[in-house]
């Protein structure tokens, strides 16, 4: 079942009432606000919004209700668009599955489809979603939301997209505003943005891009228009396909799919090319060095003093920080503090810190050199396979996991660039195989143009769900959203 | 005692009191000064002194998750506008660094700062130091600014000891701070108190902070360490609390005594931190805060390096409310007190040490030269009337230089009369003392009213000179025998029965004449 992305629905049904008879009681005859009008969508719960609930599925900040509005979010509700819900995702962002937030795992819709169903056998357990971003992808595979906002910081929006079938961008840095987006590493996080097509995607993409005075890492947006040309000539595009993406893990049904497209593209008059990407195997490890120490950073200031949990333990400040502090963060966000204040000690910033950030440069540089001497874009796999049973994935801790699932999606936040997942084809378990573009810094409208010429000719499978929900032993299942997608087509 | 010190080379015996001529005082700052702004460093929030707790606290000062800081152009300048009265370096880049530690003031649990590169370096601050302490003499000194950064405030808490809380307001958190490091060039409690007090006129003549020391506007911290001439600097320490220029330097001096001591006894001075206690004039150790702190800096992602330009060097397309002209910002900086200081010298030949009192007080200047412009009478000569007489009176009375009861106007009109011969000078001093009682009359009401004027009748002056004369024979003898200064006893005589209003010179002509 969807639940839990959709637990605020449930105990927000009183706001969404409001929502929606406000919308409907609008005067028909006036004019739209624009093409988002009108239309669903959902947020991940990182995003700030007035008077609603935010927790970043966190004990922290449960019933913690932000006196302001992320700036994505309101230019969203400015052009009309119909906020239903805030979905769920790994506690503070920290995490490839979306299972570890205090609300319960989420659960990826195409492991209750048909197609999963006949292929996988009637007792495989229900995969993951993906993460961090997990419940906004399933928003837009289910279909109750026409689109979502996730966030992005080693492929938070991509992995969930390209594990729920759904298209994923993740923007160039600096082109979406991150006021309201409560941080997760500062130098690397964007808003991501999830639709079931790419120019879908263009059209939020043009809603959101522009320069915000309150986020001072902003840019101005490029000139060319974020609207999808007709379709995108590939005879005049050249393809990079960097070796070092063939990495240890890759599934063998990934690895076939990367060849397809591929071929694809040649066929088609792309020229097509293998590149190198030479400091690609350092950047898991440097992005480890720099997330946790600007996690520690961030997280710092949840004391429980101004807002957020607060723990009952008050013999002193101290054990009052500590308390809270240990109280109400995961494990996962404890070990990336402690990890972050340790690569940040006097004695150790220049050998871990200032060292990750050299390398950050260089692996930068890769892809500079590659863009420069005239490759448009590169193909490479988002993930390493389909998405894994729930039970298998739990196996192994988040560290690890992140460490594994994040090769090919981390180095475009590392760098700065755009990039997008676009699904292709089901595995042989019926579970959605996607392949990510990556493209220069503000070459994001391109971007979205080749995967919507991807789009026409991979001809991926709609979602079909099963009759039956819940088996015996599975998480809650929450009613009234029984049977909502029954028959859906 | 002596005996130990034998293995320096000297003698045993005297060896103490020669070791505490050697030993030499060092003394730095680091100075917090608040930016004079309408809004905080990189919120919007506004910035008053005294209002409601947590009045004047935004989403981002109370570090609210997703917020993000936003600089503010008036603090930017503020700190230029400072580095270059200071002499500094103005550097055309500069980096934001977070500085962690958990504390209940700071809410984001790091404080925003400068601290690999800060936006002013290698200036110098030039201040007099008054010899004696008296007007006489003045001695140039000058201290080397190693840098200037910006940085936010913090907020504050007050401990509530009754129900065992600590409250905390957040109206100063965020509020911009220039943060000035000057070089251990100082020697003493005097010269850093100079120092201070010619900042405080440079920042206070630029506007970009109120310099005042008792409502928090500008804090000051001693290094303070003792060594030897030649030889490396001491083990030094850190002295804080200090509310007042002249605590400042009383606290250094007792510093200095205190090392000097542990030194000459054969002691080590220990690195620490030492908060002044006014009550007693000593430093007390502070607290010991867990140890060494690791602030665990870090690269501020939030906020692009600072990039400052010149009228040339600026970008064409560039929105100039997003650019800050350092050339620009020079041309434009108002009069510093040296120039004020020189002006007033060269323009009414006073000396060097009357314009230091002079511009030490607020609003002393234009006071003077109000007067200077509205009498006769000459600056020199006005100088001595507003330096000793207004000064010393509003000193006594602890009343600052607009609460004077004596308008530039009056007191001109004072040295009017007095310049037209028609008031002594002793009289002048009671009718200055009668308008200080600010009774509405002006000095030449004073003057007519209490019959002050200057004794016009020759006749009635050389008549009670003669009435003195002969009343003091024995006097007259001792003058008559040699003793010349007899004759002033005799003249205060004479002065004391005319009420001051016989012209003194005339005075002593006659009684020299009517003695001789």
């Amino acid at each position: 079942m969807l639940y839990p992305p959709f637990r605020d629905v449930h105990r927000h049904g009183n706001d969404c009432d409001v929502v929606m008879n406000e919308h409907h009681s609008a005067p028909p005859a006036g004019k739209p606000k624009g093409p988002l009008d009108g239309i669903p969508f959902s947020v991940k719960d990182n995003f700030c919004t007035e008077s609603m609930e935010t927790t970043c599925a966190s004990r922290m900040l449960k019933g913690y209700r932000p006196p302001y509005t992320a700036t994505v979010v309101q230019k969203l509700l400015d052009q009309g668009a119909v906020l239903i819900g805030k979905t769920n995702l790994d506690e503070f962002a920290m995490g490839s599955g979306s299972t570890d937030g205090v609300f319960g795992p989420v659960q990826n819709p195409w492991s209750y489809s048909v197609q999963y169903r006949e292929r996988a056998g009637a007792d495989a357990g229900w995969t993951i979603a993906g993460g961090s971003s997990g419940g906004s992808a399933v928003a837009v595979a289910a279909q109750t939301s026409f689109f979502a906002l996730g966030s992005d910081t080693g492929g938070s929006t991509r992995n969930p997209g390209a594990l729920c079938g759904v298209v994923a961008l993740k923007p160039t840095y600096g082109l979406l505003s991150r006021h309201g987006l409560i941080p997760l590493v500062n130098s690397m996080d964007v808003p991501g943005i999830l639709t079931r097509s790419a120019s879908d995607a263009a059209t939020v993409l043009g809603v959101l891009q522009g320069l915000d005075k309150k986020d001072s890492t902003t840019i101005p947006p490029p000139a060319t228009p974020t609207h999808l040309p007709e379709e995108i000539d590939v005879r005049k595009i050249r393809i990079g396909i960097p070796r070092e993406y063939h990495a240890p893990g890759l599934s063998a049904e990934t690895l076939s799919q990367w060849t397809r497209v591929a071929d694809l593209f040649e066929r088609e008059g792309a020229s097509v090319e293998p590149v190198s990407l030479p400091h690609t195997q350092h950047s898991i490890v440097c992005y480890h060095v720099l997330c946790t120490a600007e996690v520690a950073s961030n997280m710092a200031r949840f004391d429980g003093l101004e807002y957020g949990h607060r723990s009952a333990l008050e013999d002193s400040t101290e054990a009052l920080y500590a308390a809270t502090r240990h109280e109400a963060f995961n494990d996962v966000v404890r070990r990336r503090i402690l990890a972050g204040n340790f690569f940040l000690l006097k004695r150790n910033y220049e050998l871990y810190f200032m060292k990750a950030q050299k390398v950050r440069r260089l692996i930068a540089q890769d892809f500079a050199r590659v863009f420069h001497g005239g490759v448009d874009v590169l193909l490479t796999p988002t993930t390493l396979t389909d998405a894994a049973p729930y039970r298998q994935f739990i196996q192994e801790d988040n560290r690890t996991r992140s460490t594994q699932e994040d090769v090919f999606t981390q180095p475009a936040n590392m760098a700065g660039l755009p990039a997008v997942t676009v699904p292709t084809a089901l595995s042989s378990r019926g579970l959605p195989i996607g392949l990510q573009l990556i493209g220069p810094a503000l070459h994001d409208t391109r971007l979205l143009a080749l995967a919507a010429w991807l789009q026409k000719r991979l001809c991926f499978p709609r979602l079909e769900l099963a009759g039956t929900w819940a088996e015996p032993g599975d998480v809650g299942v929450a009613p009234g959203l029984q049977g909502a997608l029954q028959g859906h087509t | 005692m002596s005996e130990e010190k034998a293995g320096n080379g000297h003698r045993p015996g005297r060896a103490g009191s020669r070791l505490s001529q050697e030993l030499v005082g060092v003394v730095g700052l680091e100075i917090h000064a608040q930016i004079h702004a309408s809004t905080k460093l990189f919120s919007g929030s506004q910035v008053r002194f005294s209002s409601p707790p947590n009045s004047l606290v935004s989403f981002f000062d109370a570090s609210l998750p997703g917020t993000l800081p936003v600089l503010n152009r008036r603090c930017v300048e503020a700190a230029v506008m400072t580095g270059l009265a200071l002499n500094c370096t103005i550097n055309k880049k500069s980096l934001f660094d977070r500085k962690h530690y958990f504390y209940a003031d700071l809410p984001a649990g790091y404080q925003i700062t400068q601290q690999r590169l800060p936006v002013a370096v290698d200036g110098r601050l030039s201040y007099g130091v008054l010899v004696d302490g008296s007007q006489n003499h003045v001695l140039e000194r000058s201290v080397r600014i190693k840098q200037i950064q910006l940085e936010q405030d913090s907020g504050k808490s007050l401990r509530d000891g009754h129900r065992s809380q600590t409250l905390i307001d957040l109206n100063r958190a965020g509020i911009g701070l220039m943060e000035l490091v000057m070089e251990p060039d100082m020697c003493c409690g005097e010269e850093a108190a100079a120092a201070v007090r010619e900042l405080q006129l440079i920042l206070q003549a630029l506007g970009t902070c109120q310099g005042n020391m008792s409502e928090g506007q500008l804090r000051v911290d001693a290094n303070v360490s003792v060594h030897r001439p030649g030889e490396p600097l001491g083990v030094r320490t850190e002295v804080k609390n200090i509310n007042s220029a002249r605590f400042l330097a009383r606290a250094i001096d007792y510093e200095l005594q205190r090392q000097m001591a542990v030194v000459e006894s054969g002691g080590t001075v220990v690195n620490e931190t030492r908060a002044f206690d006014f009550k007693s004039g000593q430093t007390i150790p502070m607290r010991d805060k867990e140890g060494l702190q690791d602030y665990r800096f870090m690269p501020e992602p939030n906020l692009p390096p600072l990039l400052l330009y010149d009228q040339q060097t600026a970008p064409m397309d560039a929105d100039p409310t997003q650019v800050i002209l350092i050339d620009q910002i020079q041309e434009q900086l108002p009069e510093l007190p040296r120039v004020t200081r020189e002006r007033l010298v060269k323009t009414y030949g006073i000396l060097p040490e009357h314009s230091f009192t002079l511009v030490n007080e607020d609003d002393l200047v234009d006071y003077f030269v109000s007067v200077v412009q509205r009498t006769k009478a000459e600056p020199r000569k006005v100088i001595g009337w507003v330096l000793k007489d207004l000064l010393g009176q509003l000193k006594q009375r602890c009343l600052s230089t607009a609460q004077s009861p004596i308008s530039p106007l009056a007191l001109a009109e004072l040295l009017d009369l007095l310049e037209a011969g028609r008031i002594s000078s002793p009289a002048a001093k009671l009718v200055f003392q009668e308008l200080w009682k600010g009774t509405g009359r002006s000095a030449e009401q004073i003057v007519e009213q209490q019959d002050l004027g200057v004794m016009r009748d020759h006749g009635e002056i050389e008549r009670i000179c003669q009435s003195v004369i002969d009343s003091h024979p024995e006097e007259v003898r001792a003058i008559r025998g040699g003793n010349r200064n007899v004759l002033n006893k005799l003249m205060g005589r004479v002065m004391k029965q005319t009420k001051g209003r016989a012209d003194p010179l005339l005075v002593r002509t006659l009684l020299e004449e009517k003695t001789s």
